[in-house]
Order: structure tokens, then C-alpha cells, then sequence
């Protein structure tokens, strides 16, 4: 299915990888690749292993079968809830995970994050303050410090409205036009069909369709106008 | 680690009415403890029967005498006297409570410490009953009451004292004695032995006299060798006077250290317990923790930083408490070294309990309340006295206790602060393993943590 030209080298990829807690399987047998410069979506309803399909590709979590490949410590990890100090300023946070990542010149790499998610003017500003939307941005920008070849986002937009989703995907948009990778999960059909080259749908942990959005919506069917209705439409297809 | 920390502190600092409370709490507490000691509510209400007739409290020494009823007045004025005119009634005096102590003079002490000065034979005794409920304010009784003793006691022997010297100065040396009313010349033995040494010479040559009186001279050589020992000896009796102390309740003192000792770890265990499992769970609460363990800090260097934070800010606090609670209770300075080894010890014990309390409860509220409602009972344990409860239980409480680190920093500053029983060695490694132990618990608590 995978449509990418295969001379391309993948920065990401899992192969057949499986995850059990206890008797209930999170993920069965999931393979794919992510490429670099690539904006790869991971969609799928609630408790489909969105997380913790990304938290093995950053290490949080091992697999109980099956292997991941990724660049390490090059790989930018943005978890679903902002993992920021609330009681701290933007800049501090910041400056505390440049020191964590043990990067040579903190200081100038707060800076260049500052300057990246335009927070320059709320530096100072205690985290706990900021809207919903800027601490998003904070969370992304931490998941940056490390200059990754390969950046994983849970669900970065749920707690977004509609112009700060812009700007996160404008902001993200930019990166993969970089050449990182960028991997995000979302539940928002929409979303895919706006910001990702590829997607892969997952439902109850099982990988159901890897392709464009062109292609998802083609094997969907139906109306083009309403992807939404179409994607809950395919899943019942499928069986869930 | 050394960034974890700081990030921490700048936590706290931003965090005032937390840090308020932690501080504010234990200093209250140290206070109130000082003042409680410090200022009792006016004398001690103590008990006195005297079994001594009227006007027979004379000691005669010699030419002079002292009156032991002079004391009793002194007593008097630093305590509340309830005379009572039976043992029975002082033994009441006391279980009722209307007394903190009782102390009783009996008849023969007059002849006790007359027979033990003159013949130096005979053991004065007083006889003194405590109540032990209230060790605080029983000790205070007692402190007043040996005091007065003790003044006693050294005016006895320094009587004594001065009477046998001069008595042994005026049989060595010779002098003038008074005796029913006329001045006596007293001949002293040198210038006995002079005199006989002179009337030796003025003996004819083979008088059967001389070996005689020579034997009387060397006799009195000997004699006034002899006697010019007798004086330090007689600085020996330096404590005429024993008393006899009878204990109702029956446990030894914990005095005003020990109660100094209580409010200082408890307050240690309350603020390290707390900080530990609150950031603890913080960095769980903030979604931190993952972020953390995804290679930027082991959970191992993120647990021991909590116990760090937690246990260095809380003793830094217990020192600082115990400085200013020295002012109202007597500590041994000399001994400030082991000080901070035992409150850095167990506030590092008590860290690794927090972490383990922190760790299980996982959210910032759940686990300061745990920590606070855990603080109570784990101190209560440790504390009940053995005559309170039954055998078995005691030996299930003494379990309970020694699974955690109250008693054992207990033990440990008691030492660090007085030097009393138990030696600290003991209590510091009880302290090093329950750290491990906690630490382990709370190292397998975080991995549900992500
Ligand atoms: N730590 C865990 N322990 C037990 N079950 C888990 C754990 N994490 C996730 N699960 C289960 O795995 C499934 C997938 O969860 P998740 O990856 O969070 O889904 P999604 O992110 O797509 O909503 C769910 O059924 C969830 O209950
Ligand atoms: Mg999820």
C-alpha cells in the first residue's frame, strides 16, 4: 500500500510491534515507515493506541513484540498535555530543558525556540498563565530543543480553537519543510485531509489503511465533501 | 540533578503559602514547646512532712550548730508546700495529683547526721515521691527540690569539714576550747611531744624511764604524721545526705530534651514527608515525568533528587528550629556535628518514605494529604510508653515503628542533642536501610508513573 518511492531512507519505522497490558492488546503487529521531510498522521477513535503506538516510537514505552528503529536521541517528543513546568516562565522552562538535554549553549538555544514560536514578549510570563494555545507552543518548542531529525506529537491540537490550530500547523508545516519528520496522531478527520502527506488509520490497535489522504478518502467513498461522515462510515466497514 | 533542583526551589519560592505553612507550622510548634517548658505555671505544689520533733532540728558540731530547719524555710521558697502529717497523706498527696512530688524528713535525721560526723557512721536520708504522668512538669519538682537538697547537703559538710579541721589543728597544734562557760588551754601533741622530748634529756642517762617515754614520743611522730592525712580524708563526706526517691508511675524521665527532640523530628518528618511526595507527584501531575525519563534524567536521579530537595530543606529547617529551641532547653553544642549527621540522615530517610508516599499516590493533593495523615500515627507509634498498652500489642506497635524512620531519628538526635542511651551508631544505620528499603518502594511505585 505504502505509495513513497522506496529509494528514500526512513527515519522512523516500526516492524510488526505488538503491545499488551495484561490480557488487553493495545497494538497488533503494526508496521510502517515515516520519511524525511514527511507530515505523517496517525488517526483513529479514542483508546485505538495513538499513544501508545508514539510513546514506543520515543521510548517511553517498550513493545512487548516487534522492533522500532529511530534516530535516538534525535527523535523531538511532544506529549498530549503540555509537559511544562507551570510554576515557571516560558524562558525558564525552557532554559531548564536545554540544560537537561545537556545542549552546549542554552541559552542561545531558548533564544532561537523564542524566536520559533514568536513568545518572545512572553518569556517572563509564568507557563500556568499562558492560554491553552501558547502552552502548546512551549510544549512543541521543548520537544524542539534537541534540534530532532524526527519530531512525535500526540494529538497537538485538541485543546486548540481554530486560529491557534493554524498557527501550530503553519508552525509545524515549516518544519517538515526542513526535512524533519514529523509524526502526529489527531482524531480529527479534517485535520489530516489539510496537513498530512500520509495517514495511517488505527482502530482497536490494528493498522486498517496506510496512504495519502487522497487514497483514504477514495477507499472511503462517498461524498468528498464530508471525509468525516465517510472515515466513521470505512470504520464500520472494518468492524469497529 | 543540579538543574532538577534548582527548578524545584524556584518551584517552591514561587509557591509561598506551601512554604509559609511549612515554616510557620514547626516554628509554632518548637514555640509552644519552649514556652511550655520554660515558664511552669508558678512553684511546684509539693507535698512536706517533716517527722523531726519540734526544736530537735539542731546539729551540734563542736562549738557550733546548724539549724536544719533554716533549709526547710529555703525549701519553702521555691516551691508551694502542703504539709501533711502522715506518710500515708504524702503517698496521697501525690496519686491524687493535688502534689507534683512529696518529700519527707524523717525524725532521725538530726542524729543521722550528727552519729555520721562525729562517729562517721550513719546514713541521712530524705525520702522523696514523684509522679511521672507529667515528665515535664515532675521534673521541674524534682529540679527544685534537689537543688535545695543540695544546699543542705553542702552546708553540712562544709560544717563538718571546718570543725574537724580545726578540732585535728588543735590536737596537732594545740589551742584554747571553751567548755561550760571558761577558756581551756589545750596542749596540741607537738608541743606534747616537745615538752617529753625535753624531759627525756634531763633524765639520768640510765633511767628506766627514757625507753618508756621514747616509745611515747615516737608514738606521738607517728601520730602527728598520721593526722596530717586525716584532713583530705575528711573531704570524702562531700555528700552527707541521700535521697531516697521513689517513683509512682514508674518510667524514667523524658525530660525536657527528649519533648525538645519530639517537636524537632516530628516537624522534620511533616516537612520533608510532604515536600518529597508533593514534588514527587508535581513532576507527575505537570506530565513532566515522561518527558524526564525519556533519557534526560533516570527515575533513579529523579527519585534521589526529591529526597534531596525534600530531606536537605527540611533538615536545613530542624537545625535552624533546634538553635533556637537551645536558648529555652540546655543542648550539648559540643556535640553540633552529630546534630546535622542525624537530622540530614533523617531527613533523608524520611525523604525516601515521601518519594514512596509520592509515588503511589500519584497527584499533588493525594499526596500531601497522605504524607500529613500518615505523620500523625507513625509519631504516635513510635511514642506510646510500654506501661500503656499489653505485651503483644507493644511487640506489634514495636514492629510498626521500626518499619519507619520516627523512632529511629528519634534515638538518633536524642543522642545527637544530650548524649543519652542508645548510642547513635545504631539508630544512623536504621536510618541508612529504611532509606534503601523506601527508596526501592518508591523506584517501583514510579514505573506506573508515565
Ligand atoms: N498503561 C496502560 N495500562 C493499561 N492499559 C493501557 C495503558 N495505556 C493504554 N492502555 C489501553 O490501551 C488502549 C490504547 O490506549 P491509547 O494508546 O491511549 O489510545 P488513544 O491514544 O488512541 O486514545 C486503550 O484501550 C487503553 O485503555
Ligand atoms: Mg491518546
Amino acid at each position: 500500500m505504502p505509495t513513497t518511492a522506496p529509494t528514500r531512507q526512513a527515519t522512523v519505522a516500526a516492524r510488526a510491534v505488538t503491545k499488551r497490558f495484561g490480557d488487553r492488546t493495545a497494538l497488533r503487529d503494526v508496521s510502517f515507515e515515516a520519511y524525511s521531510g514527511e507530515l505523517l498522521a496517525i488517526i483513529g477513535p479514542n483508546g485505538a493506541g495513538k499513544t501508545t503506538l508514539l510513546s514506543i516510537l520515543a521510548g517511553i514505552q517498550a513493545p512487548t513484540g516487534g522492533e522500532v528503529s529511530s534516530p535516538g536521541r534525535k527523535v523531538g517528543w511532544v506529549p498530549q498535555q503540555p509537559a511544562i513546568y507551570s510554576k515557571l516562565s516560558v524562558a525558564e522552562n525552557l532554559r531548564l530543558f536545554a540544560r537537561l538535554e545537556k545542549l552546549s549553549d542554552p541559552d542561545s538555544a531558548v533564544e532561537r525556540m523564542l524566536d520559533h514560536t514568536d513568545l518572545h514578549e512572553r518569556a517572563n510570563e509564568e507557563v500556568g498563565r499562558l492560554s491553552a494555545g501558547n502552552q502548546q507552543r512551549v510544549n512543541v518548542a521543548i520537544g524542539l530543543l534537541c534540534e530532532p531529525t524526527a519530531l512525535l506529537l500526540d494529538e497537538p491540537s485538541a485543546s486548540l480553537d481554530p486560529r491557534q490550530r493554524e498557527r501550530l500547523w503553519g508552525f509545524i508545516g515549516g518544519l517538515a519543510g526542513r526535512g524533519t519528520t514529523v509524526v502526529y496522531s489527531t482524531h480529527n478527520v479534517v485535520e489530516v485531509e489539510r496537513y498530512a502527506d500520509r495517514v495511517l488509520v488505527l482502530a482497536d490497535g490494528e493498522l486498517l489503511f496506510v496512504g495519502t489522504p487522497g487514497e483514504l478518502g477514495r477507499a472511503v467513498g462517498g461524498d468528498p465533501r464530508d471525509f468525516e461522515a465517510a472515515f466513521v462510515r470505512f470504520l464500520d466497514l472494518c468492524g469497529h | 540533578m543540579r538543574w532538577l533542583l534548582v527548578k524545584d526551589l524556584q518551584i517552591l519560592r514561587r509557591s509561598p503559602l506551601l512554604v509559609a505553612l511549612l515554616i510557620i507550622y514547626p516554628i509554632t510548634l518548637a514555640l509552644m514547646i519552649g514556652f511550655a517548658l520554660s515558664s511552669p505555671p508558678g512553684k511546684p505544689k509539693v507535698a512536706f512532712l517533716t517527722q523531726v520533733p519540734k526544736g530537735q532540728g539542731r546539729i551540734r558540731f563542736g562549738s557550733q550548730d546548724i539549724n536544719i530547719s533554716n533549709y526547710a524555710k529555703d525549701l519553702f521558697a521555691s516551691i508551694q508546700p502542703i504539709i501533711v502529717h502522715s506518710q500515708a497523706q504524702a503517698v496521697a498527696a501525690v496519686t491524687s495529683g493535688r502534689a507534683l512530688a512529696a518529700l519527707i524528713v524523717p525524725a532521725d535525721i538530726p542524729q543521722q547526721i550528727q552519729s555520721l560526723v562525729t562517729t562517721g557512721v550513719g546514713s541521712p536520708m530524705v525520702q522523696l515521691i514523684l509522679n511521672s504522668k507529667d515528665p515535664v512538669e515532675r521534673q521541674f519538682a524534682d529540679q527544685a527540690i534537689q537543688t535545695r537538697l543540695s544546699d543542705v547537703e553542702q552546708a553540712v559538710s562544709k560544717q563538718v569539714l571546718r570543725v574537724a579541721v580545726s578540732d585535728l589543728q588543735q590536737v596537732l597544734s594545740g589551742g584554747t576550747i571553751q567548755f561550760g562557760g571558761e577558756n581551756f588551754r589545750l596542749l596540741g601533741l607537738r608541743d606534747s611531744r616537745r615538752l617529753l622530748q625535753r624531759a627525756i634529756t634531763a633524765l639520768p642517762a640510765r633511767s628506766p624511764l627514757r625507753p618508756e617515754l621514747n616509745r611515747v614520743v615516737a608514738f606521738a611522730t607517728l601520730a602527728i604524721e598520721g593526722l596530717a592525712f586525716a584532713s583530705p580524708v575528711l573531704g570524702s563526706i562531700g555528700t552527707p545526705l541521700t535521697v531516697d526517691q521513689t517513683e509512682l508511675a514508674g518510667r524514667t524521665t523524658p525530660a525536657a530534651t527528649y519533648a525538645v527532640t519530639i517537636a524537632v523530628i516530628f516537624s522534620l518528618m511533616l516537612v520533608t514527608l510532604v515536600l518529597a511526595a508533593g514534588m514527587l507527584a508535581l513532576e507527575r501531575e505537570e506530565h513532566a515525568f515522561a518527558r524526564l525519563v525519556r533519557g534526560l534524567v533516570s527515575p533513579g536521579a529523579l527519585l534521589a533528587e526529591k529526597v534531596v530537595l525534600a530531606g536537605g530543606c527540611a533538615a536545613a529547617a530542624a537545625i535552624v528550629m533546634t538553635v533556637g529551641v537551645s536558648t529555652f532547653v540546655p543542648l550539648q553544642w559540643s556535640r553540633f556535628p552529630l546534630w546535622v549527621l542525624a537530622l540530614l540522615l533523617a531527613g533523608i530517610a524520611f525523604g525516601a518514605l515521601g518519594v514512596a508516599i509520592g509515588g503511589l499516590a500519584r497527584e499533588v493533593r493525594a499526596a500531601s494529604l497522605l504524607a500529613f495523615m500518615l505523620s500523625l500515627p507513625i509519631a504516635f507509634i513510635a511514642l506510646v510508653p510500654a506501661v500503656a498498652v499489653s505485651g503483644s500489642l507493644k511487640s506489634v506497635l514495636d514492629a510498626v515503628a521500626f518499619a519507619f524512620p520516627f523512632k529511629p531519628a528519634l534515638d538518633a538526635a536524642n543522642n545527637a542533642f544530650s548524649g543519652t542511651a542508645p548510642a547513635i551508631g545504631w539508630p544512623l544505620v536504621h536510618l541508612a536501610g529504611l532509606a534503601v528499603a523506601f527508596g526501592g518502594l518508591a523506584r517501583v511505585a514510579v514505573r506506573r508513573f508515565a
